[in-house]
């Protein structure tokens, strides 16, 4: 075999036939999957977390004749201090996003956010009655005030009170967790630095006591998210099921073609708007209209919102650029490759950088500012229809792979699908199909893509392989994207996938609320962007509440394929303390660690309830999560029956 | 604890064959495992200072050794959040990086404090960490409950299970394997569930502990440790002496099922720490010879671990399809689980045993006399009649009491029967399990001639049985059970202290507490309450070299009091020289030590010039300031304690009942339950007593008072004679 043809196969780690159409042609440029091979061997010493780097004295790193670092840190204490650092920069990357949308709030009641408006106002009245704010006879104006109020004090306080985001949201079990172990954050800020400097050289050692701070980091992590995703219905409205498209097949040649890319819907949500009222200006330049499309969690926020299609997912965010056919890619924050700027030389693409935090030498770069984003969000279009107008006469390489895909699950729009078989207490559709096994748990696919297992793969044979035995599935970030390009949130894949029990559980749904939707319901329910994690956490708490439990007693896990950046590691990790076993189809920087990781699949679930589970087989995986479920309502079931027969409350153990 | 915690002791010899033979690896995951456990400690602890401040009480609900792991192994009494710091720190101090089993013991030995203090903040504020079955820590009183079974090595062993079985099936085998030889069980983890699962018995009736998860295993070792203060007279701290003591007596070990991980390995150097061996059902890579080993098959599993702690078993097989083991004992069976019953008032019932003559038995022979269980009707009330022939060379007519009252035991035994009281007022239930599982009336034969068989060789040569369900045949035959209770009764009357030559010792209790002697008058019986003068006759007979020996009343020297010379030497060659002199008759000079198995504890109220008694079933406060437990941890172990005394229930009904100190006219506060139990016989004796039938109104209970100022007015008014009395001090 040559030597372009072999590499041609080993790049080839993907199961989206769309991406392998693309990466089968010659390509002019590398990409993530030909840059993962020329990285290869990975260094072992990173890869198991035993490489410190936080003073220089080092590198330092853990082998059998070096124990030690140069200053004593032994494989336990580096490993937990890289894990905590890790978690930090998920939790800074979550918190300055929520923080973003936060301030915007904060403009819009102070008069410097024109552009903006409040959508949801009963999300609004939502958030205050969950934190006892009078909502009766007052303004939306001054109910945001003080929500925005509360949020502010969650980021800074200082000392005394815990985050009222985290309080609030979760079981009174996990309160009582949290406080007893001394992982309730002051405020997000607070924990960030002061988890940072326990970190730095010569500070803690103690492996449990960094590992505790980690998930204190991650709860901070929770709380931005949790954040975010409540400010972001307010401002743009709670999703609700919306039907639309996914893959290459949605690029339109003919059309300005225009990808957003990130994670913020500050500035993506004006373009939308932007460009319905920018139809004729691309008329005028000869194309018959603006795509608009997305890419990672920008693309799920405009997805779940606005209907607006994604092309791709993460790991493949630089070959729509390879079609010809993207005139420009906006990107504003988070996993935006730097590699896509090479990509877009080689073809006529514009990459629009939008934030001060994310700039990439060679792109546009618009400064956006809350104060001026419709403004922005037209001037990036109209740099688009002038890449439309250098575009004409160019062959465009388009796969026509393209799905349907049926997403906007917010948990009210779950609530309001239960609601018509159970109005009272439609939480209990599920917890009902729990006990009776109609449904053998929940499990949430979250997370990225990751080059150390085949793109896509991990996601899709993991959510085929629980849909088979009858798990209810929900999805958020590049799983979502994942299932939306592959097919898997199209009611067609129900009729392919679906175990029988889980068919019936859909079709009662749906029956029930036949005329309320515009068409079927999906086989896995795409929940939001990354960030939006937290719902399927409500989800889990609202479960385990009603079945009067706390959470490390349910049936519901949650799954990380492939997971990629600290955002993840920082979720997963919140995940854990909230009490769930959480999948990981990657191995993270622990292994070098017994101790640390003996945690982290063992211990934590004696302390927290929740713990890992690291599985790069994907059949593998999802039997050992389906072990997880079964082991709970085992437990379940035993301490009902028991509770029972002693004639005592059910044990409050897991 | 000085710097010596880190030189070899004494009783770190059993390990000498070993302590080069541990693996690196395996230590490396002890060291592990002790880090984990001790930072999380700290973690918690600290928080709960934080929030708490460092007055804020930490206490076991009832008991009297404060945490028992740190109050044994080091001495210092926890009583608020502030006093565990310093022996956090201590602990967390002599965990030592250099990886050698010796170091890997005191990995053990600081995890199980960590445990400690990470269960005894889940009680904080008086919190119910547990719902039942789930017991959480142990108190004194189930402590004590089964202080006799442990000491006559009824239950010959403790198995402490930890984790899941590879199916719930063989979680239930196993366990049922160890019940059947009567093992004490503490279980942890998800082996409750499966057990719970498949339906066996768990709980303190059952001697099958359903601690929890995770940390509460320490609720085994607590348990464990307590038996050397309160049974074993060892003084709080004394490290080594209460090593020696788990190692010698307490025949332990850990049973490992499934997946081990950092924190367990930790703790099952705690284990052999205290001398007890750990066994893992999986393969492991890294053993320790003796003390850390592997054995995978299922079939052989109990044994294995069995002979590896030394335990020995003579093992009696009966030929009856339900399981027999002192389990079961404590088995209730409700109405709704029940096939049929007997007696008990509403059918006419009875139990005899006869000595018989050669010719008169056949042996082994069983005959059944009408209807058997599946001819009755399921939820009936049924006659019953259970006749025991004995005949035996060395059998006496005195012994047919003792063991006819053995028929309540043996017939407990039984998974699924159910026994209460005796002669005429027997009553007996059989639960519908047991039916299913076949057992029939004759199997009450099998089982009484089994076991009579077994436990009095030297007495019993021959038995037969006679089992009658025929209403008429019943009628007939109560009447010479009735003639036969009314000679023994006669000759009980006559059974005096002053009728007989001999008194008995019992020492039946030495294997746990070393120090303590009883003496077994007629009039008093031991203060287990199990075993009377005529039981340790006949044990005598049984084993002259066993628990029970004659003493020869010899050497009056106070009449009133009741002391002998000869008794007073026995005594003392017989407490290791600890007790020089002691008093029958008294509570106030000398009086007798108690073991710790005691039904019920005397106790002075001196504002009243009189005596409280508070029994193991009361755990509320008392007149005297202290609960049982607390009271309980003062008495035992083989200490003279003037104005306090453990004593068994009966002894309250004896003529003899602190003759010297004024008798029973000086009890002034019993708990209800007491009064209850003791009802008309209480009432009879104080008329006797010529203290009147109401005098028995005139003691006070919790209804009236826990302090000596709240029972005193209920005392004057209605006159109680102890305020009269002599002064008792």
């Amino acid at each position: 075999m040559s030597e372009a043809k072999k590499k041609a196969v080993d790049r080839n780690r993907t199961i989206d036939p769309a991406v392998l159409e693309v990466l089968s042609g010659q390509l002019p440029v590398d990409t993530a999957y030909d840059r993962y091979l020329a990285q290869q061997p990975q260094c072992k010493f990173g890869d198991t977390g035993i490489c410190c780097r936080i003073c220089i004295q080092g590198p330092c790193r853990i082998t059998a004749k070096a124990p030690k670092g140069v200053c004593g840190a032994t494989a336990y204490t580096i490993v937990a201090r890289n894990l905590i650092r890790s978690v930090l920069g998920g939790a800074s990357a979550h918190s300055d996003h929520s923080k973003h949308i936060l301030l915007t709030l904060k403009a819009l009641l102070e008069g410097h956010a024109p552009d903006y408006s409040i959508k949801s106002p009963e999300k609004l009245r939502a958030i205050a009655t969950r934190f006892e704010i009078p909502v009766e006879g007052r303004t939306d104006l001054e109910i945001l005030a003080d929500v925005v109020k509360l949020g502010l004090e969650d980021y800074t306080r200082m000392t005394g009170g815990k985050v009222r985001w985290v309080e609030k949201t979760v079981t009174p079990g996990r309160v009582k967790k949290f406080t007893e172990c001394n992982i309730m954050p002051t405020s997000v800020f607070q924990t960030i630095a002061s988890a940072m400097s326990q970190t730095h050289m010569g500070m803690d050692a103690d492996p449990v006591n960094l590992i505790f701070k980690a998930l204190e980091a991650s709860l901070a992590d929770y709380t931005g998210m949790h954040i975010g995703t409540d400010l972001s219905d307010v401002l743009f409205g709670i999703p609700t099921p919306i039907y639309t498209e996914a893959n290459f097949g949605v690029i339109d040649p003919a059309k300005v073609n225009i990808a957003v890319h990130g994670h913020n819907p500050l500035l993506s949500e004006m373009i939308v708007q932007a460009a319905r009222e920018m139809d004729s200006e691309a008329k005028a330049a000869g194309a018959t209209g603006i795509q608009l499309m997305g890419i990672c969690c920008t693309g799920n926020e405009v997805l779940m919102r606005q209907g607006v299609p994604p092309v791709t997912n993460f790991l493949s965010q630089e070959l729509p650029i390879m079609t010809g056919a993207i005139d420009a890619m906006v990107v504003d924050v988070q996993c935006i490759m730097p590699g896509i700027q090479a990509v877009s030389e080689c073809f006529n693409t514009r990459i629009i950088t939008t934030a001060q935090n994310a700039k990439i030498p060679g792109s546009y770069y618009v400064d956006y500012s809350e104060e001026r984003a419709l403004d922005q969000a037209k001037e990036v279009i109209r740099i688009a229809i002038d890449g439309y107008k250098e575009r004409a006469g160019v062959e465009c390489v388009i796969p026509s792979v393209k799905n349907k895909v049926v997403a906007g699950f917010s948990l009210e729009a779950l609530y309001d699908l239960f609601g018509a078989l159970n109005p009272d207490a439609p939480i209990k559709v599920v917890t009902d199909a729990l006990k009776s096994g109609e449904l053998r748990g929940v499990v949430l696919f979250a997370g990225c893509n990751n080059l150390k297992v085949t793109h896509d793969e991990n996601h899709t044979v993991i959510a085929k392989e629980l849909a088979k035995n009858n798990v209810l599935l929900l999805s958020t970030g590049c799983a979502a994207g994942s299932y939306a390009k592959l097919g898997l949130l199209s009611p067609e894949a129900v009729d392919q996938y679906a175990g029988d029990s889980l068919k019936a559980f859909i079709r009662k749904l749906e029956e029930a609320n036949a005329g309320k939707l515009e068409g079927k319901l999906p086989l896995v329910f795409h929940m939001g962007s990354c960030v939006d994690n937290t719902r399927a956490t409500n989800f889990a708490t609202a479960i385990a509440n009603d079945l009067g439990v706390d959470v490390p007693k349910i049936p519901f896990a949650a799954s990380a394929p492939e997971a990629m950046s600290e955002k993840a590691i920082a979720i997963g990790s919140w995940n854990v303390a909230m009490g769930l076993p959480v999948h990981v189809g990657v191995v993270p920087p622990v292994t070098g660690s017994e101790l640390v990781n003996g945690i982290a699949l063992q211990i934590a679930h004696d302390v927290y309830g929740g713990f890992f589970i690291w599985e790069t087989d994907p059949y593998k995986a999802a039997e050992k999560i389906l072990e997880a479920l079964d082991y709970r309502s085992w437990k379940l079931k035993i301490h009902a029956q028991t509770a029972e027969k002693f004639e005592t409350k059910a044990s409050a153990a897991w | 604890m000085s710097k010596t915690a880190f030189t070899k002791t004494a009783f770190d010899e059993i390990f000498a064959g070993a302590e080069d033979k541990a693996p690196k690896r395996l230590l490396q995951k002890a060291y592990n495992g002790a880090i984990i456990a001790t930072s999380y400690a700290e973690i918690l602890l600290n928080q709960a200072i934080r929030r708490f401040g460092p007055d804020m009480p930490v206490a076991y609900p009832d008991t009297a050794y404060y945490l028992p792991v740190i109050s044994c192994l080091s001495g210092e009494k926890v009583t608020k959040l502030g006093d565990l710091p310093p022996i956090l720190n201590r602990m967390r101090n002599q965990i030592r990086e250099e990886l050698t089993f010796f170091n890997a013991r005191l990995y053990g030995e600081s995890t199980a404090y960590a445990a400690e203090i990470i269960e005894a903040l889940r009680y904080l504020d008086g919190a119910q960490p547990h719902v039942a079955p789930w017991s959480g820590y142990l108190t004194d009183p189930i402590l004590r409950k089964y202080g006799i079974q442990l000491v006559d090595w009824t239950i010959p062993g403790q198995a402490v299970i930890i984790g899941k079985a590879r199916t719930s099936a063989d979680a239930a085998k196993i366990v049922q394997e160890l019940q059947s030889k009567g093992m004490m069980l503490f279980l942890v983890n998800e082996v409750i569930e499966q057990l719970l699962e498949q339906n066996m018995k768990l709980g303190v009736d059952y001697i099958a502990f359903p601690l929890g998860n995770f940390t509460q295993v320490i609720h085994a070792v607590n348990y464990a440790l307590r038996a050397g203060m309160a049974f074993g007279g060892i003084a709080p701290g004394l490290r080594e002496e209460h090593r020696d003591y788990q190692r010698r007596r307490v025949m332990a070990f850990v049973l490992h099922l499934g997946e081990i991980d950092e924190v367990q390995v930790a703790a099952h150097f705690a284990a052999i720490f205290l001398g007890f061996p750990v066994i893992c059902d999986t393969e492991l890579e890294d053993e320790i010879p003796d003390w850390y080993v592997s054995h995978t098959n299922y079939d052989t599993l109990v044994k294995y671990c069995m002979e590896l702690r030394g335990i020995k078993l003579k093992i009696l097989e009966i030929p009856v399809p339900i399981t027999v083991g002192p389990a079961f004992e404590g088995e209730t069976i409700r109405k709704g689980d029940m096939y049929v019953e007997f007696g008990g008032g509403k059918a006419t019932g009875f139990e005899l045993v006869q000595m018989v003559g050669e010719k008169d038995i056949e042996d082994g022979k069983i005959t059944v006399i009408g209807p058997d269980l599946d001819e009755m009707t399921p939820g009936s009330s049924n006659p019953i009649g259970i006749i025991v022939k004995i005949f035996g060379r060395k059998m006496q007519e005195d012994f047919e009491g003792v063991l006819e009252r053995r028929i309540h035991y043996f017939i407990n035994y039984g998974e699924g029967l159910w026994h209460v009281a005796q002669r005429d007022l027997c009553w007996l239930r059989v639960s519908k399990e047991a039916f299913n599982k076949g057992f029939r009336m004759k199997h009450y034969g099998e089982l009484l001639i089994a076991k009579f068989k077994d436990e009095f060789p030297a007495i019993v040569d021959r038995v037969e049985v006679i089992l009658i369900t025929d209403q008429a045949k019943v009628d007939e035959m109560i009447k010479v059970a009735r003639e036969r209770y009314a000679v023994r009764d006669a000759r009980l009357k006559g059974l005096t202290d002053e009728a007989v030559e001999e008194l008995y010792s019992c020492i039946l209790c030495q294997s746990f507490a070393p120090n303590h002697v009883c003496v077994v008058a007629p009039e008093r019986v031991g203060l287990c309450g199990a075993v009377s003068w005529l039981d340790a006759k006949a044990s005598y007979e049984i084993d002259p070299n066993g628990p029970n020996r004659p003493i020869k009343k010899e050497g009056v020297i106070d009449e009133v009091k009741g002391m002998w010379q000869s008794v007073n030497e026995y005594v003392y060659a017989n407490t290791n020289r600890s007790v020089e002199e002691v008093n029958l008759y008294t509570l106030m000079d000398r009086p007798m030590t108690s073991c710790g198995c005691f039904e019920a504890i005397l106790a002075i109220v001196p504002e009243a010039n009189g005596l409280m008694i508070t029994t193991r079933e009361h755990s509320g406060d008392t007149p005297c300031g202290m609960t049982f437990s607390t009271l309980a941890g003062s008495v035992g172990g083989g200490v003279q304690a003037p104005g306090f005394m453990g004593i068994g229930r009966s002894y309250i009904l004896s003529r003899k009942f602190l003759k010297a100190d004024g008798g029973l006219g000086r009890i002034v506060w019993m708990p209800k339950e007491l009064k209850e139990f003791l009802g008309d016989d209480l009432r009879k004796r104080a008329e006797e007593e010529g203290l009147g039938a109401d005098f028995v109104d005139k003691i006070a209970d919790e209804s009236v008072g826990t302090t000596g100022d709240e029972i005193l007015p209920f005392l004057e008014e209605k006159g109680h004679p102890a305020l009269t009395m002599d002064p008792l001090m």
